[in-house]
């Protein structure tokens, strides 16, 4: 408790887009529940703060932290690392938090080749080719940016993580219901689910939610989303588009499909579910109508980007995970 | 710590494993490394399937209050129930043991005896891990249809429905062609005892068509299959006849006023005619012909109905349909037999280029009797009768350019080629072979009789048949370039008639057939037997069993004692009345599943349905067989299997790297 009595809260973005700030923001006047329940101490997007100011705070201090974002480098790490050492409940917000999102498909490739096509690819205006370096002797003294990572990391392989909370951002309607069951639970009206629970989703899938009308699937053809006239009513998924709700945890509401846009998996695995990409390579593969292998190699061809497809979301979070020798590069 | 107490075993097999695997280290390591994981008895055995090896378990289970027992041995496919039976008998539920494979899966693939313990180590770890997992489980017990399905309605075919039909139950064949018989009802003669293949085949024909337990299905074909062993559904597609069985007698009037005369592609291989409304043979079984209406004047123009106006019965249905019918069958046995080798795939052999260039099946017909020229043995002008004859070994078999199996009987096969020319014309007969192959009973002896007759045998794989004479004496005549190698010399031999003996080959639809039925094939095509020295006719589908050339090529012998071995093992099924099940199943999670319908028709055994009103989906525990398909295909993760769950699959993972027993660092340094 602080001097005005009120329990902390923090919130931090590491390898993140804003969004999910956003998500937060976008609760509306939800979020004077926030200020009118909480002391916010720590939110760089909102508020002035300094890490020395985070670092000088008692160990557990912080009752709430919504980390966002994936491990990308040292300042992410050591962040996380801070932060968990600060708090109480320390959430895994976001996709990127819980599954490393977009920023971990850069585990496809090499970390050379990710700075080289950032700063020296023909798109690129760099004359001089210059690259960032981790120390650089300015006259003013050694100056120091953090270093990256070769792999991207989830919050969870960094620290040990209280609650994840799913989504690409999460839901605002979820976020405000999590703050609520939290300060219910401060005011002791509520309890907190066991720790390591998914928090601000639902237990079964996207479709559980999607009110599209489903048939048996057998698909000869796969469409991208450009090619085709969805009909509205109509599963997406057997109108040969590919749609992950059915291997997405539900929560959402099904907004995606609702609006005539198939589920590309923000909202990450059900509930058990080891590695959600093989998941749903395994679904979408099943339904494949044709026992005759060429007919079946020139279906897959509809799926350009299978990687990205089906890990959209989740490759930091999958079994496909980096090796000794990809930290050893 | 885990809480159980588990024993492992491992066994040496004699040399197969300890060969190549430090079975005394492996049982000690277990022993101390596994401690933690629960391990409290850990030996190794020279034979553990043996009945001392499984007294010591029983033992251990009571002495020493085991809760979970692990052998490492062979293969699940030999000795799982054996182990899971000594559990039982020890007293401690069957499921609860696991057998894990350091033999097929380790010592027999590796040299190196370190690489080998290391590996049986981590295996061994795998199956204690999975094994901590496994839950006491009973046998389902469901009763067994004693309806058997018979496909396929060649000797092997029948041989298999008379013996089922004989022991008092009843068989539902199936055969494709108008006619049961086979390739056996198109020979003239069997080696090597030179039977007429008609007079002993037909009476068994007649007993099936008019035996009163078999129900038989002649043109017609299986076009689905669903269920499970004891309860299968299938469905059968009668194809339309053209004519109304109940009316027709078989009189044959209809064949003779037919005015449309086609060639024969099945029965007489080509070689001969028959007329578009027609019985393939006159001993054929069932006796109603059928109108093949892609040639049938009537069918093609609107106009003729010879056969309608002269059938004294009126039994010609021109308007009849195919028509399906779905029975529930216990057992099947699959007998759909073989196709030959197309022998113009060899152009060097001239056949179908070179008039006087036959196929064995066609020399088959040429020498029947009942063939087209009445068993005269004469070249494709219908009148020359040839003074000299090659007959080539190994037409498509042998080689690796087509088939690298050998096809069986092709040796014996052309010795009663070789015995019928020499018999009927005097000719001159050379016989091409590359070794003669005659291992079977009476074999060899029919070989010194035919060697004795003076037919000519050269040793030597035919480069090339052709008709361009080089030398004088070749023209006009068929010359066969060989090297002959046992002289060591180059020979061109001149003849009037060449036999190709070509190379038994699975059905062309092989794959379909083994889809249909859910059964495996090789490479080649052939049906894959359960085990080829042990199991030689069950397959890995519980209740389908094979017979005759569709598992391989065979005789006759040999295919009649499949079909009397797949009939024994069907009639033992059926007396148990009812069969143990596997109690591996696999259910959905209502909560979890959101009613995506990807599962529903994924499963073979149809046993996952779609309940509308719930929007979720369910697993039939009747129907499944445990496979894993939905499964793995769950996208939400809502539908898990028995024994198999994700935690005991991940934990044999972990067990394999051996997580169990050391961490293995990921992050960085």
């Amino acid at each position: 408790m602080t001097s005005n009595g009120k329990p902390k809260f923090a919130m931090y973005w590491a390898a993140s887009c804003g969004g999910c700030e956003i998500a937060v923001l976008n609760i509306h006047e939800k979020i004077l529940d926030v200020d009118a329940n909480f002391e916010v101490v720590f939110w760089p997007v909102a508020m002035d703060a300094k890490y020395k100011d985070v670092e000088a705070m008692e160990d557990g201090s912080i009752l709430l932290t919504l980390f966002n974002g994936a491990i990308r480098n040292e300042e992410n790490e050591h962040l996380a690392k801070l932060l968990r050492q600060k708090s109480q409940i320390l959430v895994a917000f976001g996709s990127c938090a819980t599954e490393g999102c977009m920023p971990a498909l850069a585990n496809l490739s090499p970390l050379e080749e990710l700075v080289s096509t950032v700063y020296s690819t023909v798109s690129t205006d760099n004359p001089e080719n210059i690259h960032p370096q981790p120390t650089y002797k300015a006259p003013e003294g050694e100056i120091h940016i953090p270093k990256l990572y070769p792999i991207v990391r989830t919050l969870d392989q960094v620290v040990d993580v209280d609650y994840y909370m799913p989504g690409c951002p999460p839901e605002s309607h979820q976020i405000a219901a999590v703050l609520d069951l939290v300060i219910d639970a401060i005011h002791g009206k509520a309890t907190l689910p066991p720790k390591g629970s998914v928090i601000g989703a639902g237990g079964s899938t996207v479709c559980d939610e999607c009110p599209r009308k489903r048939d048996v699937k057998t698909i000869r053809e796969f469409k991208r989303i450009q090619n085709i006239m969805l009909d509205p009513e109509i599963c997406i998924l057997e109108q040969g588009v590919i749609c992950s709700g059915p291997a997405t945890r539900s929560g959402c509401g099904a907004l995606c499909p609702q609006a005539g846009s198939p589920c590309i998996g923000c909202y990450g695995p059900a509930e058990g579910v080891l590695d959600y990409g093989a998941r749903l390579l395994t679904a979408v593969a099943s339904v494949i109508e044709s026992k005759d292998p060429q007919e079946i190699e020139r279906i897959l061809e509809g799926i350009p980007d299978p990687a990205g497809m089906f890990y959209r979301f989740n490759l930091g979070a999958s079994l496909l995970r980096a090796s000794k020798a990809a930290w050893a590069r | 710590m885990s809480k159980e107490r588990i024993g492992v075993y491992i066994c040496h097999c004699g040399s197969n494993i300890a060969g190549t695997v430090d079975v005394v280290e492996v049982a000690r390591w277990a022993g101390e490394t596994l401690k933690e994981r629960g391990v409290v008895v850990s030996r190794d055995y020279k034979f553990m399937c043996s009945s001392l090896g499984q007294e010591l378990i029983q033992k251990d289970i009571k002495e020493q209050g085991l809760t979970r027992v692990v052998v490492a041995a062979c293969s699940p496919h030999l000795h799982e129930q054996t182990f899971r039976n000594a559990c039982k008998e020890g007293g401690l539920n069957p499921y609860l043991c696991e057998l894990v494979s350091i033999r097929e899966q380790c010592s027999w693939i590796h040299s190196d005896k370190a690489v080998g313990t290391e590996k049986a180590k981590a295996i061994v770890s795998g199956g204690v891990e999975k094994v901590i997992w496994n839950e006491p489980l009973e046998p389902l017990r469901v009763p067994i249809n004693p309806v058997t399905l018979v496909v396929g309605g060649g000797i092997a075919g029948i041989q298999a429905a008379l013996e089922i039909a004989n022991s008092g139950y009843p068989v539902i064949m199936v055969e494709r062609e108008p006619s049961i018989g086979g390739h056996m009802a198109q020979f003239d003669k069997t080696f090597p005892t030179l039977d007429c293949a008609a007079c002993i085949l037909t009476p068994r024909m007649v007993e099936v068509g008019s035996h009163p337990n078999v129900k038989l299905f002649s043109y017609a074909e299986v076009t689905n299959v669903s269920g499970y062993v004891g309860n299968f559904q299938v469905t059968i597609k009668q194809k339309a006849r053209s004519v109304n069985t109940e009316l027709c007698t078989g009189c044959g009037i209809c064949q003779e006023k037919c005015p449309k005369k086609v060639v024969d592609p099945v029965f007489e291989a080509g070689l001969g005619y028959r007329k578009a409304i027609y019985t393939p043979f006159p001993q054929a079984v069932p006796k109603y012909p059928v109108i093949d209406r892609e040639n049938c004047t009537y069918f093609l123009k609107g106009t003729c109905r010879a056969c309608e106006k002269f059938c004294p019965t009126g039994a010609i249905d021109f308007t009849q349909q195919d028509e399906y019918f779905t029975f529930d069958v216990g057992q099947i046995i699959i007998a759909t037999g073989w196709d030959l080798f197309d022998a113009r795939r060899i152009p060097q052999y001239g056949y179908g280029r070179l008039a006087n260039v036959f196929t064995s099946l066609e020399f088959e017909r040429l020498s029947n009797a009942a063939g087209p020229t009445g068993g005269k043995i004469v070249l494709r002008d219908g009148v020359t009768v040839p003074k000299s004859v090659a007959i080539i070994h190994c037409v498509g078999s042998r080689d690796r350019n087509y088939n690298p199996y050998c096809s069986a009987i092709c040796c014996m096969q052309s010795l009663k080629f070789a015995h019928i020319v020499r018999e009927r014309t005097g000719a001159e007969v050379y016989n091409f072979y590359l070794e003669m192959r005659t291992p079977a009973k009476g074999y060899e002896e029919f070989y010194q009789r035919v060697l004795e007759e003076g037919t000519h045998f050269i040793r030597g794989k035919v480069a090339e048949i052709t008709d361009a004479a080089r030398y004088p004496g070749e023209e006009g005549k068929i010359i066969i370039q060989v090297e002959n190698t046992l002289i060591g010399k180059q020979m061109r031999v001149p003849v009037d008639m060449v036999i190709l003996s070509a190379a038994l080959e699975p059905r062309r639809d092989f794959k379909e057939v083994a889809r249909l039925f859910g059964i495996s094939c090789s490479e080649e095509g052939w049906l894959i037997e359960r085990h080829p020295k042990l199991d030689p006719v069950a397959t890995m589908t519980e209740g389908i069993y094979i017979a005759g050339c569709a598992q391989g090529p065979k005789d006759i012998p040999a295919s009649v004692a499949q079909g009397a071995a797949a009939a024994a093992r069907v009639v033992g099924k059926i007396q148990q009345k009812e069969i143990l099940m596997e109690p591996i199943r696999a259910s959905i999670d209502q909560d979890k599943c959101s009613g995506c319908r990807i599962c529903n028709n994924l499963c073979p055994f149809n046993a996952i349905s779609f309940i509308e009103e719930r929007m979720v989906s369910e697993v039939n525990p009747a129907l499944c067989q445990g496979c894993g398909t939905c499964v793995a295909a769950c996208p939400a993760g809502a539908i898990s299997g028995t024994v198999f769950s994700d935690q005991a699959i991940l934990a044999q993972l972990d067990g394999l790297l051996l997580k169990n027993v050391k961490v293995l660092d990921f992050t960085p340094a």
